[in-house]
């Protein structure tokens, strides 16, 4: 049979986004009907591959759930409800505009935009910080806030966008918690090279699923324990002396003397020599080592001197200093794998062997490149060395309230192995390594928030000590999530998940519009979703929405949706421009910077419209400064001519996309705008890939050409050597504030405590908050959630394909766990927390920790969400898990979050406001007889909304036969 | 399997056909031989008639099992390799042959075309009849191999599939030939009533040699040789689809293993014990209506038999469809 | 004699139903396409799918393996379900060892996935014929498409290539190496079908470390003087002999 595919006209090649991989793709078409979708094998990120998500991109495109015109809530009618009126644009942007033209004028932050997983933050934080509110973030907040902030403040770089395993040089690869989704097809791709090269693969993850399954040793951990095992690996590598002390001493700060004298307000801060200092926010090189010849503090990297790691010393003023390898190694002194044993459910033995693995691997099999670099101090090196011991870890880690330090425990361990931007360990992606932290900030009082004017800084910053706070005078915070505030200093993604609970309180203030992008939070993106949805409805005494206008823009039909006020059609991934940017989170790989457009391959649906012209229409019409002229009109004609033209600044030469920048495109990172950037782009598989030159590739941090290119290009501010913080000053100068010391800022009497507590310079294992607040007898197994490798969160119950394969879901119980419960593999269930309960079917499973039980994320829908039949399986027999899990928790610190609720503080990391979404506590007990056999809680089903299509009930899709 | 209701019909009332059948033409072969009175042909003509309306509404019923039922001519092609197929040639055939085999009788054109050496003349209905015989033979082996060659269903593959369909049908059809006699030919109800106990009763040593052949099987693929690992422990937890599959829907039945036990008994005494009460009963009185019952109620026997002939087999495909989540 | 088939890796298949979807999205749309869809945003939504990855666990906590195992059609050298087609629908093609199925020639009664011990095959409840995976045959031998692309579209879509495409009897070809150097394995040998796909087995990496590598001479502890040493007015032999 010789077979031919005549039927396809057109091969058009753009970037994915049915998930946040971002891989390329290439859309066959069929008299302009989407026939097929591969991955693009000329593209760097997936080199051809396509997950199950990618391919079922047609089903998105034509699925019934998509909102094809703008609605307004029906007069009269209850939020939640989902009654609308379809309305022109027009009509839509008048609304809009003039509510937000008159917030502005009065009060900025009385407007809030909040977005889920898009992948355009730049555009968004810039619109509203254009718009001069602070009331802006994206979803990093509930998602893996604790692994950006965790390893940035550590190393200068994280996983995922910013940096990852190399898996191609590793020996060892370490998996530890959830990774799932982040990074998808390049991670598949590298686990796959890594384990045909024999490479050995250890998952340690309470459940096994997914990547896991494949790992060479599974080892079980209760949820939660994850930094008690690192610590104690720490203490075993530190014990056996299986750290690379050369790394630690040339690369870290390990050798660097601290200020141990109580009574002095330099306590736990590095002693500094009287060297000029230049204002910025790199780290000085101007501390001290105790140098083992002389025996005498040195200026650190002093040529031909050699610091102690371990020892005490006096300073000749009598000052006692310690380096701050022995205040590590005091820390993780009683940090045993016996210790460890008792709360990971490790056997000790297990621990020290998977710490004796990486260390004998580390020291034993290092990788020599030939590759001749100069380091930040001279140096001239031979040769780029590597220990192959590679890890990655993302939400199993991040999603805890005690996640920040095991993340800080993490990236330590990976210094001490030697294994920082060195081949066969960790590996940064542009823009990173940045300076710890970076310099990026937030205003530091509410003064910057002015009526008809930008913030007067960023929304979202790296704080470097309490100064940089987000607070007012009496240290209350500016934002409504209360980011950057004494609750959460380092928050650094902001608080996404307590925007709706804040707002409707009153807490810190009422505001007026809430503009969601793509966000279920009256969903899956909530904890605590029943209360929530009550909360977007309530009104206040006088009648009034607490909180008084909602929109929402979206591409589906989704539960949050239904509580707008406004709703505003997106268009999908294959209907529009899109960049993913260099001043985003492009999709850089290890040797150098890349960034990545979408181009559409189909016009709008119905009156679809990009959320991105929706900004840059308002923009225009609110006439923020970036979108008009000087004289007030319109500036860019669209989004796509805004991206050519944008810079950050009048000249600066910096825009959004790094390509082909310059007259011609003959520049790249900087360069004046070129008219034709886009078809460059177009003609070069919609992404532009900047390899470095090889002397640049590793060692970063501390690479002197690499950190001059990055200055030069303007990708970093300074130049200056990105030192691993093994001890952290900037958790330090908190914990200072907080007892009281030094000229900064003074936390509120009533967060002192908890400041000093988390606000630890070296690692720590705490159990997480919430099971501090939990009577573990009553409610004894972890529950927490993972993430089907066929579904990106809740956007693929309305895909035909996709939702066939996770139609619904089980709560994964250990046999045995589920045995001793009485309950039967299939039998339906409660599962009870303190907060609330679900009702759902159980299934039994060997591949969980006994303390554990597990389901699907987001499998679970409200009846006739998504555009599904009220009846359909999604909200039958589908459960969220989110029910059981609260956005608040109990404050035993007085002062806090005073309201309705009692005393609430979020249930989120003390640090960074990292949603704890994997800390809660269940109880499971088999359901009465005679117990309707349909999860519980139920809602109200949604109707469809005018301008959706109908939904079929057979569907025979073959491309170009419109059926 | 799921018991799929036009197999069920098909293959039951042709069985009664071919029964029917083979019931008329021993009864004029005995005649032949006088070791029976002869009947007229009035008889053979309406027994014929009445097999035939087995065999047609056994066929009409394997329409509906077909997708494509316009395309059936095309499944005559492969009758080297495929029961089915043979199937397909079989039944019209030997239906046309009950067609000749009653017009003969009923037109009364049965000229003698040959004379055996012992004077029995080898008239039209004779060779039609043991061209009927023949083909109603084929018939059966052709129904019970289209399962038992089917090698890894193996509570269908074994001999006593083909002699279960073959000893059923017979049944079938000596027990309706013996209401039909009772009717229009009282002269050899005794004789059909005798046969059609004897089938009865050897359909039901068959069927309980296969209840019991098959309560002994041991299943030979298991979790371990479908997925190729080695392990005495193999749970699966999910299928690729929680809506169910064709997998799921064409290859279980879908009931407690209680139902099937029921199902089992039922038949026994729908199609075996009560039909044979019933024969006795109808033998010592006489009554036609009685052995009718016997007829309507062993049919219905086998209805029950046939759904769990389907039921009771284990496709090894089911292996891969154990549980979803 | 050319016998095209999948080599499936299950020791690097992480169960990601990638080839589920590219093969439903490039046949729907192909020559054994409409693949109907039931129900697709109701109750107990079903499909007709080629291919489908199913998942078990193996063994008990904590020795559990989680087994993701995807299944198709595995072109077996002697199809069951070829002979037992009343009208030559379904039929092995002497060039490649394909198993097809002509759809116009199909009457949809389903004995061959009777026949079938694997399960492999699936009527399309619409159009009544059986339909089953086709190694995409209208995509490899289309010369309109790159030399890359000529291969199923599961295999290009397979993240891990866990998939591997190629002639089985061609001894020096990438899926009889991968079958003779990591033990592929046919499914059900018992029947004899001699499936043309085979299996990879798990394989496992293991990591002695022998005690003695924990002893270094360059242990970085001596460097700062820390490695455990005996304090001075601990007895020593040295102490009380005296010859």
């Amino acid at each position: 049979m010789s077979a031919v595919n005549p039927s396809v006209q057109e091969v058009k090649k753009t970037t994915c986004y049915m998930c946040a991989c971002r891989c390329g793709i290439r859309v066959h078409l069929v008299d302009g009907q989407v026939r097929y979708i591969d991955g693009n094998p000329d593209h760097p990120l997936n080199q051809g591959v396509i997950c199950a998500k990618g391919s079922s991109g047609i089903m998105k495109q034509y699925s019934p759930a998509r909102l094809t015109k703008p609605l307004l809530r029906k007069p009269g009618s209850e939020r939640g409800a989902g009654e609308f009126e379809a309305i022109s644009w027009e009509q839509a942007f008048s609304i809009l505009s003039e509510r937000l033209a008159k917030i502005r004028a009065t009060d900025p932050k009385q407007f809030a935009l909040f977005t889920g997983r898009d992948q355009m933050q730049a555009l968004t934080g810039l619109f509203a910080r254009q718009f001069g509110t602070p009331n802006y973030a994206a979803h990093g907040g509930f998602c893996s806030v604790n692994m950006a902030a965790g390893m940035i403040y550590t190393i200068g770089g994280s996983f995922w966008e910013f940096g990852g395993p190399d898996l191609d040089r590793a020996k060892l690869f370490v998996m530890i918690g959830t990774a799932e989704d982040h990074h998808s097809n390049p991670m598949k791709i590298a686990l796959s090279k890594f384990k045909r090269n024999g490479g050995r693969f250890v998952s340690i993850n309470p459940v096994r699923t997914g990547y896991s399954a494949i790992a060479d040793e599974w080892v079980p951990i209760r949820p939660g324990t994850d930094g008690a095992l690192l610590l104690a690996i720490i203490h075993e590598i530190i014990a056996q002396g299986l750290y690379d002390r050369d790394f630690l001493v040339r690369y870290t700060n390990a050798g660097q003397l601290v200020n141990l004298d109580a009574k002095s307000d330099e306590f736990g801060m590095f002693l500094r020599t009287e060297v000029p200092e230049e204002e910025g926010c790199f780290d000085p090189q101007n501390k001290l080592w105790w140098d083992r010849a002389s025996n005498k503090p040195v200026i650190t990297h002093t040529e031909g001197c050699d610091p102690f790691l371990l020892g005490e010393f006096k300073l000749s003023d009598g000052t006692p200093v310690k380096p701050s390898f022995q205040l590590l190694q005091e820390r993780v002194q009683d940090y045993t794998p016996e210790w460890a044993e008792g709360l990971t459910g490790i056997p000790a033995a297990t621990i020290k062997r998977l710490a004796y693995e990486m260390g004998v691997t580390a020291r034993d099999q290092k990788i020599e490149l030939p590759i001749a670099w100069t380091d930040s101090w001279g140096k001239e090196h031979d040769t780029v060395t590597g220990n192959p011991v590679a890890f990655h870890a993302m939400r199993g880690l991040a999603a805890h309230s005690n996640g920040f330090h095991t993340i800080r425990a993490l990236a330590i361990l990976m210094s001490l192995l030697g294994t920082i931007d060195r081949p066969g360990g960790f590996r940064h992606k542009a823009p990173f390594p940045r300076p710890i932290p970076p310099c990026a900030k937030t205003p530091n009082t509410p003064l910057a928030v002015k009526p008809n004017s930008p913030l007067d800084g960023m929304a979202l910053g790296w704080p470097a000590e309490p100064d940089d706070l987000f607070v007012d005078e009496a240290g209350k915070p500016v934002r409504i999530d209360k980011a950057f505030s004494w609750e959460y200093p380092l928050s650094v993604h902001g608080l996404m998940h307590n925007v709706i609970t804040n707002a409707w309180r009153g807490d810190p203030y009422r505001i007026d519009t809430l503009l969601i992008f793509m966000a279920n939070m009256a969903w899956n993106s909530t904890m605590n979703t029943v209360e929530v949805r009550k909360m977007l409805n309530d009104r206040d005494e006088n009648g009034e929405y607490r909180i008084p206008f909602i929109a929402v823009c979206d591409a589906f039909q989704s539960e949050m949706t239904a509580f707008a006020d406004l709703v505003l059609p997106d268009t999908t991934y294959l209907e529009r421009h899109d960049v993913m940017s260099m001043l985003d989170r492009p999709i850089s790989e290890f040797d150098g910077p890349v960034d990545s457009v979408r181009i559409p391959v189909l016009p709008p649906t119905g009156e679809c419209k990009p959320f991105q012209e929706v900004l840059i229409e308002l923009g225009t019409r609110l006439k923020l400064p970036v979108f008009v002229n000087k004289d007030g009109t319109r500036k860019y004609r669209d989004y796509p001519d805004f991206i050519t033209n944008y810079e950050t600044e009048p000249g600066s030469g910096i825009g959004f996309l790094a390509g082909w920048r310059g007259k011609g495109g003959e520049k790249f990172m900087r360069g004046e705008p070129n008219p034709r950037q886009w078809e460059m782009y177009a003609a070069n598989n919609c992404v532009y890939h900047h390899a470095l030159p090889r002397s640049y590739q590793y060692m970063r941090n501390w690479n002197k050409g690499y950190l001059e290119w990055s200055q030069r290009s303007r990708i970093t501010r300074y130049a200056e050597p990105i030192l691993i913080h093994l001890y952290s000053e900037v958790l330090q100068k908190f914990r200072l504030a907080a007892q009281g010391k030094g000229i900064t800022r003074k936390p509120p009497e009533h967060l002192k405590q908890r400041i000093e507590t988390w606000f630890d310079p070296l690692p720590f294992y705490a159990e997480p908050l919430e099971v501090q607040a939990t009577d573990t007898h009553k409610y004894p197994l972890a529950a927490v959630t993972q993430r089907p490798m066929a579904m990106y969160h809740s956007w693929d119950s309305q895909n035909a394909w996709l939702r066939q394969i996770h139609t619904h879901n089980y709560l994964f119980v250990n046999g045995r766990t589920a045995r001793l419960a009485g309950i039967d593999d299939g039998d339906w269930i409660w599962v009870e927390s303190q907060w609330g309960k679900v009702r759902c079917m159980a299934r039994h499973s060997e591949a969980v920790e006994p303390g554990t039980v597990w389901t699907w994320n987001a499998i679970g829908k409200a009846a006739g969400a998504w555009n599904l039949t009220p009846d359909a399986n999604e909200s039958k027999l589908g459960f969220l898990l989110n029910h059981v899990i609260s956005e608040e928790l109990p404050s035993p610190l007085a002062g806090e979050g005073q309201g309705e609720r009692g005393n609430r503080i979020s249930n989120s990391d003390p640090i960074t406001g990292q949603a704890a979404w994997y800390d809660v506590r269940v109880r499971i007990s088999k359901v009465s007889p005679g117990d309707t056999a349909v999860t519980s809680p139920q809602f109200e089903a949604l109707k469809p909304y005018p301008g959706q299509e109908e939904r079929r009930s057979l569907w025979n899709f073959f491309a170009g036969r419109r059926t | 399997m799921h018991p799929a209701f036009s197999v069920i019909f098909l293959t039951t009332l042709i069985g009664v056909g071919q029964g029917l059948f083979l019931a008329l033409f021993t009864v004029e072969s005995y005649a032949a031989f006088d070791l029976l009175p002869p009947q007229a042909g009035r008889f053979y003509a309406l027994g014929s008639m009445l097999a035939l309306g087995f065999l047609v509404a056994g066929l009409i019923a394997s329409f509906f099992h077909l997708g494509h039922p316009e395309r059936a001519w095309r499944s005559a092609a492969k009758w080297r390799t495929s029961w089915l197929s043979r199937e397909v040639i079989v039944l019209p055939a030997f239906m046309g042959v009950v067609f000749l085999y009653g017009a003969a009788h009923f037109t009364g054109f049965n000229p003698a075309l040959a004379t055996l050496p012992s004077g029995v003349p080898v008239n039209v209905t004779a060779i039609l009849g043991v061209a009927g015989t023949v083909l109603a033979f084929a018939l059966f082996v052709c129904t019970g191999m289209i399962y038992a060659c089917l090698r890894f269903l193996q509570e269908w593959h074994t001999p006593l599939t083909v002699i279960n369909y073959t000893l059923l049908g017979g049944a079938s059809g000596f027990v309706l030939a013996t209401a039909l006699a009772a009717l229009s030919a009282p002269e050899v109800a005794g004789f059909y009533g005798g046969w059609a106990m004897i089938l009865t009763l050897l359909a039901l040593v068959g069927r309980a040699a296969s209840l019991l052949r098959n309560a002994r099987l041991r299943p030979k693929s298991t979790l371990r040789t479908a997925i190729g690992v080695k392990h005495p422990r193999i749970a699966q937890k999910a299928q690729g689809a929680m809506g169910g599959s064709f997998n799921t829907r064409e290859f279980f039945h879908g009931r407690t293993a209680a139902f099937l036990r029921q199902v089992k008994w039922l038949f026994l005494l729908l199609a075996f014990i009560l039909p044979l009460g019933l024969l006795a009963g109808g033998a010592a009185t006489g009554s036609a209506a009685l052995l009718l019952a016997a007829f309507v109620v062993q049919y219905s026997g086998l209805l029950a038999e046939r759904w769990f002939f389907f039921a009771q087999a284990n496709h090894p495909q089911n292996l891969y469809y154990q549980a979803v989540s | 004699m050319t016998q095209l088939a999948l080599v499936i890796d299950l020791n690097v298949c992480v169960g990601c139903h990638a080839c589920v979807t590219s093969c439903k999205e490039w046949n729907t749309s192909g020559q054994a396409g409409p693949m109907s869809d039931f129900n697709p945003y109701g109750a107990d939504p079903t499909g007709t799918f080629f291919n489908r990855v199913q998942t078990f666990e193996v063994g008990e906590f904590p020795n559990t393996e989680t087994v993701h195992f995807p299944k198709s059609c595995l072109h077996c050298e002697e199809p069951p379900c070829v002979p037992v087609c009343p009208t030559g629908a379904s039929y092995k093609r002497k060039e490649d060892g394909i198993v097809l199925v002509d759809y116009d020639k199909c009457i949809g009664c389903k004995y061959c996935s009777w026949a079938c011990p694997y399960g492999a095959r699936e009527i399309d409840e619409q159009q009544k014929v059986m339909k089953k995976c086709t190694l995409c045959v209208d995509r490899i031998y289309d010369s309109t498409l790159p030399e890359r692309d000529r291969k199923p579209s599961c295999v290009l879509a397979c993240p891990t290539s866990a998939r591997l495409f190629g002639d089985v009897h061609d001894p020096e070809s990438e899926v009889s190496q991968a079958i003779r150097e990591s033990g592929g394995y046919p499914l059900m040998p018992e029947w004899g079908t001699q499936p043309a796909n085979h299996y990879l087995p798990r394989r496992k990496t293991k990591l002695r470390i022998h005690e003695d590598e924990l002893v270094r001479a360059d242990n970085p502890l001596k460097v700062d003087g820390k490695l455990p040493k005996p304090a001075k007015a601990e007895p020593s032999l040295d102490d009380v002999t005296s010859w």
